[in-house]
């Protein structure tokens, strides 16, 4: 059976494991209407020209997690970041595993999503924004359609998260091929602050299809760091899809680390609702092998004088194959808006590729847009320059990696994170340069 | 300490060296003047180990080991150093990180342990002191937004920080005002040593004011065509270069 034709038909015995009756349910029951009618994404369309899912779908997946599957802290201790204090939702083949997390409710809530949809203290929070601005593509319906667990935070208003939170989703592979719908809820009221750091770990050679769906509001004058750490092995793909919703004054940025992972897409969107929002995206791709990473980004901006910032920057080996894909859209009462776009790639292998297109519609006359692409090659005289200086080829093509990566890396405030995204780099290019950068 | 015999080498089939012959004792200062695109330049790269260059007869000896085959970065361990007529930037790593690296890898290389971090910092002040360099200056990305008089004292700042024992310094004094030639001569004169060895690669006899030459030669079409004391310099610049050429041709 075709795995569209297998969910579809999943999703009555899907009904039985969930509340019917909650009003979240007859959005599940219209998003699966809509999955019904579109299906996954093909290569015909513009979106996803670059990208096919077609050997990803293939798989026989299984749908549910069957039994809960038990990890010893001690054998995944290495995909947190352990030196630093936080707050943890940890998943285990899509199942919370309440042993490994560490979860509150004093003062915000940081909890799962299963809690938030089943329990009456969270209505008004899940009425007002639950599936408020995710998009009605045939991906994030399939993920509305079957949403069920995930991670839930709320941050009420003039509250600082008192330390950063974690989100993983592991994968065992028990069983033989596995599929992941993560459903993530994120609300941060005005004034208050929140860092979260998510990973989606597979810890099996079985195929694992992720497709991931999370929506952020941030309030006024709110600030929100979203980081991503995408260092999956290759069998395990990831279709990351995330909406964020900024009021007036408030400052969202996303850094996302792609390292890893057979097909890796990020789709990424930001709505302005305000003046004066500043909105970040970061990104740093390395990836060799015949990984694909896909940056598909969005930002509308819809009110004056805001601010966007992008920069993308990809290091390509082997076969691996990129794609950036950055739409900002300037509606026309948006005047003195700031929309800076900037994707820069090295190709260090005459197989590797990437597919850089940048998307402008700006309907406003006063404002400064810019964007720039590069694709090059590592710098021969900058090399010799190294190497004359005693630095050996593999080290000195590693400190230029560095260095061309390097001011994205720098925009991580975390420094716990920021050494760890250091070390996985060096990993990759395997070298110990005895310093960060 | 460095012997170039009969050395022919070409880039992109194009035969720029054509039989060049040069021999440098430790405790020496050379310095090889030339018309443009005589090879001077191609000469300081090919020491340094350039690999778009082909060395395609001859030898060059490093203290009686032949150096063709080995790699830019093996030079540089075995004591070579080449100043940059155009040093490269490096955004994103700093003089000091550039340095670190340089000189831990260079002691890996010859089996030593890394230099403890306060030996470290205390030869980086040592040496940006000797050049005058700006404490501020050592934590900027390598060359970014250097003026080209900032690019050569940071140079000859890294040949001091790496010790070479032999250092080419290709057009060191090109970009430099007078007062940055003075410290960047001092700076030279105050590391050469009877152990080590400079060769000054300049179109113009000024730098050689300030560094004196033991011998002079003239590059001229590939070859080593005259060779002198440090007069030869001076008589190069009343001159010109026609002179030379005539007498070549003649």
């Amino acid at each position: 059976m075709e795995l569209k034709d297998k969910l579809v038909s999943s999703f009555l015995a899907f009904e039985n494991t969930v509340d019917i009756d909650a009003p979240v349910h007859d959005i599940r029951s219209q998003a699966i209407k809509v999955f019904e009618e579109k299906g996954f994404p093909t290569k015909k369309e513009e979106a996803w020209k670059y990208t096919s899912l077609n050997t990803v779908l293939k798989h026989d997946y299984s749908i549910f997690p069957d039994e809960e599957n038990a990890l010893e802290f001690k054998d995944i201790k290495k995909y947190f970041i352990h030196d630093l204090d936080t707050y943890k939702i940890v998943f285990i083949d899509g199942k919370y595993s309440s042993h490994l997390s560490e979860t509150t409710h004093d003062k915000i809530d940081v909890c799962l999503m299963s809690s938030a949809l089943s329990h009456d203290k969270y209505k008004a929070v899940i009425d007002n924004y639950f599936n408020k601005i995710a998009k009605q593509d045939g991906l994030t319906s399939l993920n509305t359609a079957f949403s069920r667990e995930g991670a839930y935070i709320y941050v009420p208003k003039n509250k600082l998260a008192d330390k950063p939170i974690q989100i993983i989703h592991f994968s065992t592979g028990k069983e033989s091929a596995q599929m992941l719908q993560p459903r993530n809820l994120i609300v941060v009221e005005e004034n208050s602050h929140v860092q979260i750091i998510e990973r989606h770990q597979s810890l099996t050679d079985n195929p694992v299809l992720t497709n991931s769906v999370t929506e952020i509001f941030v309030d006024k004058r709110a600030i929100v760091d979203y980081y991503k750490i995408q260092n999956d092995n290759e069998h395990a793909s990831l279709i990351d899809n995330t909406y964020i919703e900024q009021q007036a004054q408030s400052v969202a940025s996303v850094h996302t680390f792609a390292f890893g992972g057979n097909i890796t897409r990020n789709n990424l969107n930001f709505y302005q609702k305000g003046e004066g929002i500043d909105s970040i995206l970061n990104g740093i791709t390395i990836i060799e092998g015949k990984q694909h990473v896909d940056h598909n980004t969005l930002v509308h901006h819809t009110e004056p004088n805001c601010e966007s910032h992008q920069d993308y920057k990809g290091i390509f080996d082997e076969k691996a194959t990129g794609v950036f894909n950055g739409k900002i859209i300037v509606n026309k009462e948006a005047q003195k808006t700031n929309a800076f776009q900037s994707n820069n790639n090295i190709l260090l292998s005459d197989k590797a590729t990437i597919n850089s297109k940048p998307q402008l519609e700006i309907f406003a006359d006063d404002v400064k847009c810019s964007h720039g692409c590069t694709i090059g090659q590592l710098d021969d005289n900058a090399l010799f320059y190294m190497r004359s200086r005693g630095i050996g080829e593999k080290e000195a093509r590693a400190l230029l990696m560095y260095a061309f990566a390097n001011n994205v890396l720098q925009s991580v405030k975390i420094p716990q994170l920021k050494s760890r995204i250091n070390k996985l780099i060096a990993n990759k290019l395997g070298v110990n340069l005895g310093f960060d950068l | 300490m460095l012997k170039i015999k009969d050395l022919h080498a070409s880039v992109e089939d194009k035969e720029i060296l054509k039989g060049l012959n040069l021999e440098v004792n430790a405790g020496e200062i050379h310095a090889i003047m030339g018309p443009n695109g005589a090879g001077k330049s191609t000469l300081a790269n090919i020491i340094a180990g350039k690999e778009e260059y082909e060395v395609t007869q001859g030898e060059i000896l490093l203290e009686g080991e032949d150096i063709e085959e080995l790699a830019a970065e093996e030079r540089a361990h075995k004591g070579v150093f080449l100043s940059f007529q155009y040093p490269v930037v490096i955004p994103g790593v700093t003089v000091t990180n550039f340095m670190k690296t340089a000189i831990n890898e260079t002691r890996k290389a010859q089996g030593l342990e890394e230099m403890p971090a306060k030996d470290m910092l205390k030869k980086i002040r040592e040496k940006s002191e000797l050049l005058e360099i700006d404490r501020k200056f050592l934590s900027r990305s390598l060359n970014e937004g250097f003026s080209g008089g900032e690019r050569k004292r940071n140079e000859i700042f890294q040949m001091a920080m790496m010790e070479p024992k032999l250092a080419i310094l290709d057009e060191t004094d090109s970009g430099l005002d007078i007062d940055a030639l003075r410290i960047v001569a001092n700076g030279v004169n105050k590391l050469k040593n009877s152990d080590n060895a400079v060769v000054v690669i300049t179109h113009y006899q000024r730098l050689l004011e300030h560094i004196v030459p033991d011998f002079v030669h003239v590059l001229y079409d590939g070859k080593i065509v005259k060779s002198g004391t440090k007069e030869l310099a001076l008589e190069l610049e009343e001159k010109g270069y026609d002179w030379i050429k005539e007498e070549i041709n003649a």
